[in-house]
């Protein structure tokens, strides 16, 4: 395969979330600027996880545990030491690497339900930790003093400043998601997905591979976690670390098809825009609001995908024509 | 004086130590047999709790009679889940099962949600408080402690002495052999999730005599089941029992020592370590 058509499904997601990214900011719309945050924020996220579920098959259950320390290491910094965003922002990122450096060689010994069940684990310990920690607020958390946001033009500038940063780091995640997908790191990757024990007779250093993927797959969420917290101007405990906004992730990459580039994107993208529909829709279904059940209807979605569509659309789609290129005209 | 509070809470801890461990069972069982992490547990054991709360408030029936209601609706209640979500996925990667049942989760979450809101609600019934020296505790914690070790004693039986419980034990250690002899593992697997969702019911009806609970209370509940079954030994009946009383001790006597916030800190942390450093749990995992 060329390097041109390597890198096709890379451009295409890059310049598609480009695209999208840049209505808002057009429109001059604060509105639809909030619900593209939240796109971007979910792509972003979606797209490292990818790294680790879609490419290795490690199901990570607590990946919000990087999100979260990210978001209070940024956080700290700018509360605390009155660091610029971008320091935060880089900051967090470096924390939430290094923390998956140092628990990724243990943590990835396990396999299946068992690291499913460790991250999780992991991620209700720290919880649980940052409670007793004062200098990080403890259970009520920390504020910004709105008088921070003055060095990014106001409140209303800062909004717009954190939206372009969204869309740069959603970038970054998804481009790094497409570079490892095609490197000789990521065939590595997809080896030991199928099947470890061959993978390390093939010589793949496996804690290696796994453990690159683990930290790859922590950075960005880090740095999506400063940003975000930034954006709220406050952080507590219960909010850093929903385990629901986890496995809300896993949900979108099995959406969009786990292992594809375009996969994350495009779940993450049709997820969060289907949810944001149900949450103000005024639509009526034998006397009940759609509204107040948009969490069974994401249920039975998942539900639909895991029994019908396990490769999720995009793995489908490129299912579906390969089949057609291959049939004899 | 110190030592009075330590024993008052090393018994409390005890008490729904056990009862944790009932939910726990349910957990590890469909664990054992099929090798799928029920991620649907937490939502089951709110429903349990919702359904003693029910039947007493609008069908005045009494508690112990609508834990019976709760059983026989969990039992039922696990055997569709397993036809709709889990039976088709249950060869799959371990992801599928796991989202297949959060799948699950999530719609008993959000319809529970829309129905009852997420506002508290308590069980009022009164059994009374027994007194053993400078011991105090509430009755109701004492019968579900008791009711919570006859049905694992009732499983426990079961399990070893009846033609159906002997299947479902032959499926857990070997689906293809024991389809070859005879069994219809179909029927056994579907059943099996049956039971286990209806342990996590009756525990949860257990929980609610003497816990005010919401619909939420359930995913709590979920993740002391897991660090449970990972004491004991994901699969291992008997470890989870161990390990639920381990976990009701840790939070009846850490608080004595230490500020309470650190609970979740020793449970989850320990939770992970002992995954790390012994993946079979303390008691071995076993079948």
């Amino acid at each position: 395969m060329g390097t041109q058509r390597r890198h096709a499904p890379t451009v295409v997601a890059a310049s598609l979330l480009v695209l999208s990214a840049a209505l808002p900011a057009l429109a001059g719309s604060a509105s639809m600027r909030e619900t593209m945050f939240s796109v971007l924020l979910a792509i972003g996220l979606a797209a490292s996880l990818n790294i680790l579920l879609g490419y290795c098959g490690y199901a990570s259950f607590g990946h919000v545990v990087f999100f979260g320390i990210g978001g209070y290491a940024g956080f700290y910094l700018v509360a605390v030491q009155g660091a610029h965003l971008a320091t935060a922002i880089a900051g967090g990122g470096l924390v939430a690497g290094a923390f998956a450096a140092g628990l990724g060689a243990a943590i990835l010994r396990l396999r299946g339900p068992h690291f499913a069940l460790a991250t999780i684990g992991v991620n209700e310990a720290v919880k649980a930790l940052i409670v007793n920690i004062e200098p990080l607020g403890g259970p009520t958390g920390m504020n910004l003093n709105v008088s921070v946001f003055r060095a990014y033009g106001g409140a209303a500038g800062m909004l717009w400043a954190a939206y372009g940063t969204a869309a740069a780091i959603a970038v970054g995640a998804v481009v790094l998601g497409g570079l490892v997908r095609t490197s000789r790191f990521g065939l590595g990757l997809l080896v030991i997905r199928e099947d470890e024990d061959a993978a390390a007779v093939l010589g793949v250093v496996a804690w290696r591979y796994k453990v690159g993927a683990y930290v790859l797959s922590a950075v960005f969420p880090g740095m999506l976690g400063a940003l975000f917290f930034f954006k709220q101007g406050v952080i507590e405990p219960a909010g850093a670390f929903r385990l629901d906004l986890s496995v809300e992730l896993l949900v979108m990459v099995m959406l969009g098809g786990a292992g594809t580039v375009l996969g994350p994107l495009v779940g993450a993208g049709s997820y969060q825009l289907l949810r944001s529909g149900l949450l103000t829709s005024d639509l009526e279904v034998l006397g009940v609001r759609i509204r107040d059940v948009q969490l069974a209807v994401a249920g039975a979605l998942l539900l639909l995908v895991v029994q019908l569509v396990p490769a999720g659309l995009v793995g489908w789609a490129r299912g579906r024509w390969l089949a057609l290129r291959s049939r004899p005209a | 004086m110190w030592s009075e509070t330590l024993l008052a809470s090393t018994v409390d801890g005890l008490l729904i130590g056990v009862v944790y461990g009932l939910a726990a069972l349910g957990l590890t069982l469909i664990f054992g047999v099929m090798n799928v992490v029920n991620l649907a547990h937490g939502p089951t054991m709110t429903l349990g709790m919702f359904g003693i709360y029910l039947s007493a408030t609008k069908l005045g029936l009494h508690p112990f009679a609508g834990l019976v209601l709760v059983a026989a609706g969990g039992l039922l209640l696990g055997v569709g889940i397993y036809v709709v979500a889990v039976k088709r996925v249950i060869d799959a990667p371990h992801l599928a099962s796991l989202l297949a049942t959060f799948s699950v989760n999530l719609m008993i979450v959000g319809v529970a949600t829309a129905i009852f809101s997420t506002s508290f609600r308590n069980l009022s019934h009164d059994l009374g408080v027994l007194r053993a020296g400078p011991i105090a505790v509430p009755g109701t914690r004492v019968a579900a402690a008791l009711l919570a070790v006859a049905v694992a004693a009732a499983l426990q039986v079961f399990l070893t002495r009846t033609r159906l419980g002997k299947y479902v034990r032959a499926v857990a250690a070997n689906r293809a052999a024991a389809e070859l002899v005879g069994i219809p593992s179909a029927r056994v697997l579907a059943l099996s999730f049956g039971i286990g969702t209806m342990l996590a019911a009756t525990a949860g009806g257990l929980i609610a005599l003497s816990l005010p609970f919401t619909v939420l209370s359930g995913g709590v509940y979920e993740l002391k089941s897991f660090v449970i079954v990972v004491l004991g030994g994901l699969g291992n009946p008997l470890g989870a029992l161990v390990g639920g009383v381990v976990l009701g001790l840790i939070e009846g006597i850490v608080p004595v020592f230490a500020r309470a916030t650190w609970v979740p800190v020793l449970e989850y942390g320990l939770f992970v370590l002992i995954l790390l450093v012994r993946p079979s749990g303390l008691l071995g995992g076993g079948r």
